[in-house]
């Protein structure tokens, strides 16, 4: 645990003091920092709140967003929505998988790239969509496909 | 095209709307300012009932008299904007608050006061990372600037508004399982009734609207009830904000007045379809409703018109598909969605999404049996009308609609053992 969490966890009870309204803020803050939620870190979290750790682990596993296995430095999402597959999003997957050489769902063993699908990112607009650490990048066509892998990005 | 002037998307127009500074410079806080010189909390609702406006949130039930549910017991109130907008075809949430936030804040605050609310939520989608963050500068842009906090403008009338973040879950949109979502819970739906106005938000009374419902407060508090009723119908008045996405020639967002035709807003609004391709099906209300075909553009884009035409206007978002797409790819593809996405509680919907998937998969592969199309309105018959919330029909909406309007489409995949078309979804390079 790192000591300022302590600190998270009280500005989150402060800003929403009932039932468990602390909890999803402060995991949200922790794994951006941390890249995911380790069982060790979702003990920790229990206790800073005050909550048992089976419901803390119950309610982490429900959302798609909390990530319970490391995460590459960049974590690429593409689109497969029915937008964005009528604009080839499946084609753009196939070419970050063959060009990552790991499958949707996987981590690249250096530890640079996690691929993972996502459902429509409500940004059809400008299919095939693909986000980045989750800022979005549009219009993604076979070509810019290499741009996701590229250039500095935040955490 | 004759573009009328924008109400809700004048970001479209003015750049750097989402400053507060600018937005002041554009009549920014004046609703505020009218509302609360004009209106005691219950003129408003009743204001807002006058208008007719209804919920943009899918549903399309009247927001003044949601509002007048609010049971009078002195307990506290709260507002819940919804903004966890992840209806496959809709994208006019996140251009709202990514682009006009304060349009959102402001129309929250009056909202607030209307339903004497003291506290607001706005449960952000967990990926609209920029949104989560034009969201909270605009609030304490707000602050600063007197329009939250105690006694706001000298009105005696109080606000703190919240921002909160989703992580990845469709049915957190569903309102009471958003409701749990904030509390700090898995996203599953509650049992209603008890419904959100008796006992919502910590149980308290609360009312959950979608963010383009509150956004329509300033223009409709500075223009007025009659005015809103000048554009749309009796039923259906007022403004509405489709998403348009598939091949046409500007994908985008457009404010349409209420029964604008489904002709109209393809054609002139989005530009008419790319490569002059024919239209097959549209799927008019985001991925839970029903497919129109291409006999039926003249439809108004209203709720009823669109109800009497088979579907629904739903969130609005508007899919248009062209004629050398294949409709098994597009049921396929959105019964995966909503596999992915089933909560889980009721079985119903969490094995039907998942088996009609998989038997929808093989036929689009050219792997079908006679009587998997029999098999699949089967599955559909145990999921319609008899799971715990809507996401289970939602997921049907498509599906049989396909089935039935284009039979002969799915029959072929299983008799010739392939698309008959020899089509995809997607079968040219993206260059838009
Ligand atoms: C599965 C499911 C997902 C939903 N997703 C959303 C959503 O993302 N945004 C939204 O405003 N309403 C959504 N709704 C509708 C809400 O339950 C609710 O009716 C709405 O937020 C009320 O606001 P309104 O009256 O202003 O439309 C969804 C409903 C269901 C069943
Ligand atoms: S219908 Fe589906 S999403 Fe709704 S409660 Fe049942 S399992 Fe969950
Ligand atoms: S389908 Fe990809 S953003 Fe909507």
């Amino acid at each position: 645990m790192k000591p300022h969490w302590e600190t998270w966890a009280e500005e989150a009870k402060a800003e929403f003091p009932r039932a468990n309204s602390a909890l999803l803020p402060l995991l949200h803050r922790i794994q951006a920092e941390e890249g995911y939620l380790s069982p060790q870190t979702l003990a920790e979290v229990a206790g800073l709140l005050d909550l048992a750790v089976p419901y803390v682990e119950s309610v982490v596993s429900f959302y798609s967003l909390f990530y319970q296995r490391p995460t590459g430095r960049r974590v690429i999402h593409v689109c497969t929505g029915l937008s964005c597959a009528l604009s080839g999003s499946d084609q753009l997957m196939h070419r970050l998988e063959a060009k990552l050489g790991i499958q949707q769902g996987q981590t690249t063993p250096d530890g640079e790239y996690t691929l993972l699908e996502a459902e429509c990112l409500a940004a059809c607009d400008k299919a095939p969509v693909a986000q980045v650490n989750l800022r979005y990048r549009e219009s993604v066509d076979l070509e810019a496909a290499e741009e996701l892998l590229k250039g500095e990005v935040e955490s | 095209m004759s573009q009328a002037r924008r109400y809700l998307l004048r970001n479209q127009d003015i750049p750097d709307i989402d400053r507060i500074e600018v937005y002041e410079a554009n009549q920014g806080y004046q609703a505020l300012r009218q509302a609360f010189n004009q209106y005691e909390p219950a003129a408003l609702v009743e204001m807002v009932k006058a208008s007719g406006l209804r919920g943009r949130g899918g549903a399309g039930f009247p927001t003044g008299v949601k509002w007048s549910f609010l049971p009078d017991d002195g307990r506290p109130r709260y507002l819940v904007v919804n903004s966890d907008e992840a209806e496959p075809g809709t994208f006019k949430d996140r251009e709202l608050i990514e682009h006009n936030p304060h349009q959102l804040i402001e129309g929250m605050i009056i909202s607030s006061y209307a339903t004497r609310a003291r506290e607001a939520y706005i449960y952000c989608r967990g990926e609209f990372r920029r949104g989560a963050e034009q969201l909270r500068r605009a609030v304490a842009e707000a602050y600063r600037h007197g329009y939250l906090g105690e006694n706001i403008l000298d009105s005696g009338f109080s606000l703190d508004i919240k921002i909160y973040r989703g992580a990845g879950a469709y049915i957190c949109g569903e309102e009471s399982a958003l409701l749990e979502s904030l509390e700090g819970e898995r996203g599953n739906p509650r049992l209603k009734p008890p419904f959100p106005a008796v006992a919502g938000l910590y149980g308290m009374p609360t009312v959950v609207n979608n963010v383009e419902t509150i956004c329509n407060l300033p223009p409709l508090v500075l223009n007025g009830a009659e005015w809103y009723r000048t554009m749309g119908t009796e039923k259906s008045p007022g403004l509405k904000i489709m998403s348009v996405s598939g091949p046409v020639n500007r994908p985008g967002n457009y404010e349409i007045p209420l029964a604008t035709r489904l002709r109209v807003l393809i054609d002139e609004y989005a530009g008419g379809m790319r490569d002059q391709r024919g239209i097959k099906a549209v799927i008019p209300g985001g991925s839970s409703v029903p497919v129109l075909t291409a006999d039926q553009l003249d439809t108004p884009l209203d709720y009823e018109s669109v109800l009497a035409a088979g579907s629904m206007l739903g969130s609005g978002g508007c899919i248009v598909i062209d004629e050398r797409t294949c409709m098994v790819g597009v049921a396929a593809r959105l019964l995966k969605f909503y596999r992915e996405e089933s909560c889980g509680k009721c079985t119903p919907c969490r094995e039907g999404t998942y088996w009609m998937t998989d038997v929808l998969n093989r036929i689009e592969a050219g792997e079908g049996k006679p009587g998997d199309l029999e098999l699949i309105a089967d599955m559909a018959d145990n999921i319609g009308g008899k799971v715990f919330c809507p996401l289970g029909d939602a997921a049907l909406g498509v599906v049989v609609s396909a089935m039935k309007h284009f039979a002969d489409e799915f029959e072929a995949h299983i008799k010739e053992h392939a698309c008959p078309m020899g089509a995809r979804l997607y079968y040219d390079t993206v260059n838009h």
